[in-house]
């Protein structure tokens, strides 16, 4: 019972993490009041790009009779999907900060683009692979979990909290810094200003345009690096077709259950992380495996109606979250 | 918006609101974003070391080559109309129905319910109604959900209709592995529609076809000349405002979201009957999200939605010609629908203002 109760947690830690970085990455983007409903389409650029430039620096090693070092193959993945889903925020935010279209449709505009741009390239780059794209072993175990001296071999403990593979410990680490930068630093609380009320920042001399493109395009990168765990350690550095599948959309309703905090938010990842694989570690008798995978949406949304029940002013969503600034129309 | 360059200088770009734009020179500037949508999906394909051109033609020519593929086109043309003018029942009243995947398949479920499990009793014309008001009234309902907490607490409808279309399915999945499975089989399948119950073919493609055309019609006049069009024209400008002039905006939410998810169960129903003749977990296949930006860029207008939803079947089934010629991902449809749309989506900026580069003095402002 207690082996299952801490293999359950270590899953769920495993699939929480890509929730925490899609739900982190959004909560950004909120801030600055920004609803961008793109996180399913900059996860799919992340989780292609990430494993293409993986592999393609693996190839390009090897073809040069060199031997790939792990360390910089996750490196390049780790920053090429940052730069992906930086850049379909990029679209997202000159289309909806300085052209002012509607955040809703962009942002879903941009979800059809990413999952079409990472299935397109998927598929394309695996024909010209030969069948599939797959990186090789030394990246692999790159993604594999860590053994950290000392710490790992602590009876049970060091299993449950430091074997991890070093996205999930790099997750933690963003959700503290994005935790203490709302809090405690000028440029967090401007950042919430821009996201509450834009006029009122405007007057106060703090540029809006400059918050919101940032807020955007960083939280679009954050978003990016989730898609690569989908890819790089999910599947195990594979690509499948359509791996993404629901996760961003998953992640953006994780904000709402986070209250738009990120400390909360690894919590509400390691519960939804837990419900999204609980099926292989808890049977529940008669109950069937397809009717088990309901639950981290409909729990999501008994989650929605009932916050949606008792709406708390505290822990509201940005109040001007959807809603373009036009300072000429104050 | 570049207005901190500072009070010193004048910024490099400024911009100013246009007066009304002649229809002309709109559409003129939506051609322009067309076409360049085009041009930089050209530009991907050039970079694949593929002739745009050809591709293109060979898009154009797998869409409308022959009766065969027309008939295809067609087919994938006619949820995609249907859906768009269910989705933009509720897209008018700005309530953000992303959940038409799951009503459709919702609707499919209940029509097969009928179809597949009462086909001996009925003859063909009652079974067909059957499953229709079953398909209606499943997609209905499933639209209902969240209009319902909606208008009474609020709830955010963009993720409860997004998470009703995984439950959905689930649910499929599961009758597949289980209940509804196919005897006989030995991987997960739902039986077929027994070749009596099929919907009729008129000119090659099931009568689906000539029901959407007169949705668009009846959807055309529902929202500019009844009341209860203008109800939602209303409620979507804003809550307030419909309040103030009297109108129940929860009945208007939960009203018009019936309406919304009964069209796309409807479509769940014709995929079932007309096209599919089984339910799988692909029967919606992605419809439910491209008929949102169908709805987007006709702007809501169903004649427009016509054009529009015929126009992304051709893409669609000249994307599985170019992987057949070119060995180009089919899913390259998706890509150039998400480019063509950033497009259009941007353009409506120079529609409503106008840049002044610094220097130029206005002379006619």
């Amino acid at each position: 019972m207690l082996s299952t109760l801490n293999s359950l947690f270590i899953a769920a830690v495993l699939a929480g993490t890509p929730l925490l970085l899609g739900a982190l990455g959004e909560i950004l983007t909120e801030k600055s009041g920004n609803l961008n409903l793109g996180v399913e389409g900059m996860m799919f650029m992340g989780a292609i790009t990430g494993l293409a430039g993986s592999y393609y620096y693996e190839q390009g090693v090897v073809k040069a009779g060199g031997d790939p070092s792990g360390v910089l193959s996750a490196l390049i993945a780790l920053i090429v999907s940052f730069l992906a889903g930086a850049l379909g925020a990029l679209i997202y935010a000159f289309l909806t900060i300085s052209l002012r279209a509607n955040q809703n449709v962009t942002g879903l505009t941009l979800t059809i683009f990413g999952t079409g741009f990472g299935n397109f390239f998927g598929e394309y780059i695996g024909q010209k692979a030969g069948g599939y794209v797959a990186v090789s072993e030394v990246t692999k175990n790159t993604f594999s979990k860590l053994h950290i001296p000392v710490l790992s071999d602590i009876p049970v403990l060091g299993k449950l909290l430091f074997q991890y593979n070093w996205v999930v410990y790099f997750a933690i680490v963003v959700a503290i810094i994005m935790a203490w930068v709302f809090n405690k630093s000028r440029i967090g609380l401007n950042l919430r200003a821009v996201g509450e009320d834009p006029a009122t920042a405007d007057a106060a001399g703090i540029s809006i345009t400059k918050y919101k493109y940032i807020a955007t395009v960083v939280g679009g990168g954050i978003c990016g690096i989730g898609g690569m765990y989908m890819s790089m350690v999910t599947t195990s550095g594979v690509w499948v077709h359509g791996c993404v599948s629901g996760y961003g959309w998953l992640a953006v309703a994780l904000v709402i259950f986070a209250t738009w905090s990120p400390a909360r938010g690894m919590l509400v990842a390691l519960i939804f992380g837990g419900l999204t694989i609980m099926r292989m570690y808890v049977n529940i008798p008669g109950l069937p495996a397809q009717i088990y995978d309901m639950l981290p949406y409909v729990a999501t949304i008994i989650v929605l109606i009932v916050t949606s029940m008792r709406q708390s002013k505290e822990h509201a969503q940005p109040k001007s979250c959807g809603n373009n600034y036009f300072r000429e129309e104050r | 918006m570049s207005s901190n360059a500072g009070q010193m200088k004048e910024p490099f770009i400024r911009m100013a609101k246009r007066d009304a734009l002649s229809q002309q020179k709109a559409w003129g500037i939506r051609g322009v974003a067309f076409l360049l949508s085009l041009v930089t999906g050209g530009l991907l394909i050039l970079a694949l070391g593929h002739n745009p051109f050809s591709v293109y033609a060979s898009m154009i020519k797998g869409a409308w080559g022959s009766r065969t593929v027309i008939h295809e086109t067609i087919k994938i043309a006619v949820p995609l109309l249907i859906t768009a003018i269910g989705i933009s029942f509720a897209f008018k009243m700005k309530f953000w129905n992303i959940g038409g995947e799951g009503q459709i398949l919702v609707g499919a479920v209940a029509a097969g319910a009928f179809g597949l499990f009462t086909a001996h009793i009925f003859p063909k014309l009652p079974l067909v109604i059957l499953m229709m008001l079953a398909g209606i009234a499943a997609g209905g309902i499933y639209g209902l959900l969240p209009a319902v907490c909606k208008a009474k607490w609020g709830t955010n409808e963009t993720l409860f209709t997004l998470m009703l279309n995984y439950i959905a399915l689930a649910f499929v999945k599961y009758l597949m592995n289980g209940p509804w499975k196919a005897e006989g089989s030995s991987y997960p399948k739902i039986g077929m529609l027994v070749p009596g119950a099929r919907l009729t073919k008129v000119f090659g493609v099931h009568w689906g076809w000539i029901l959407a055309l007169v949705l668009v019609v009846a959807a055309y006049i529902y929202f500019n000349k009844t009341k209860q069009g203008y109800e939602i024209a209303v409620v979507g400008e804003s809550n307030n405002t419909a309040r103030y002039a009297g109108i129940n905006v929860s009945k208007v939410f939960i009203r018009t979201m019936f309406l919304s998810g009964a069209l796309c169960g409807l479509v769940g129903m014709l995929q079932f009957a007309g096209a599919d003749y089984t339910i799988t977990e692909g029967t919606a296949g992605g419809v439910g999200f491209t008929a949102i930006t169908v709805a987007w860029l006709a702007k809501m207008n169903p004649f427009g939605m016509l054009v529009v939803s015929v126009f992304i079947a051709m893409l669609e089934r000249g994307a599985n010609t170019i992987q057949t010629n070119f060995k180009i991902p089919a899913s390259a449809s998706d890509l150039l629908i998400g480019i063509i749309l950033f497009f259009m989506l941007g353009c409506e900026f120079f529609i409503s203002y106008r840049l002044i580069r610094r220097g130029k003095e206005e002379t006619h402002a």
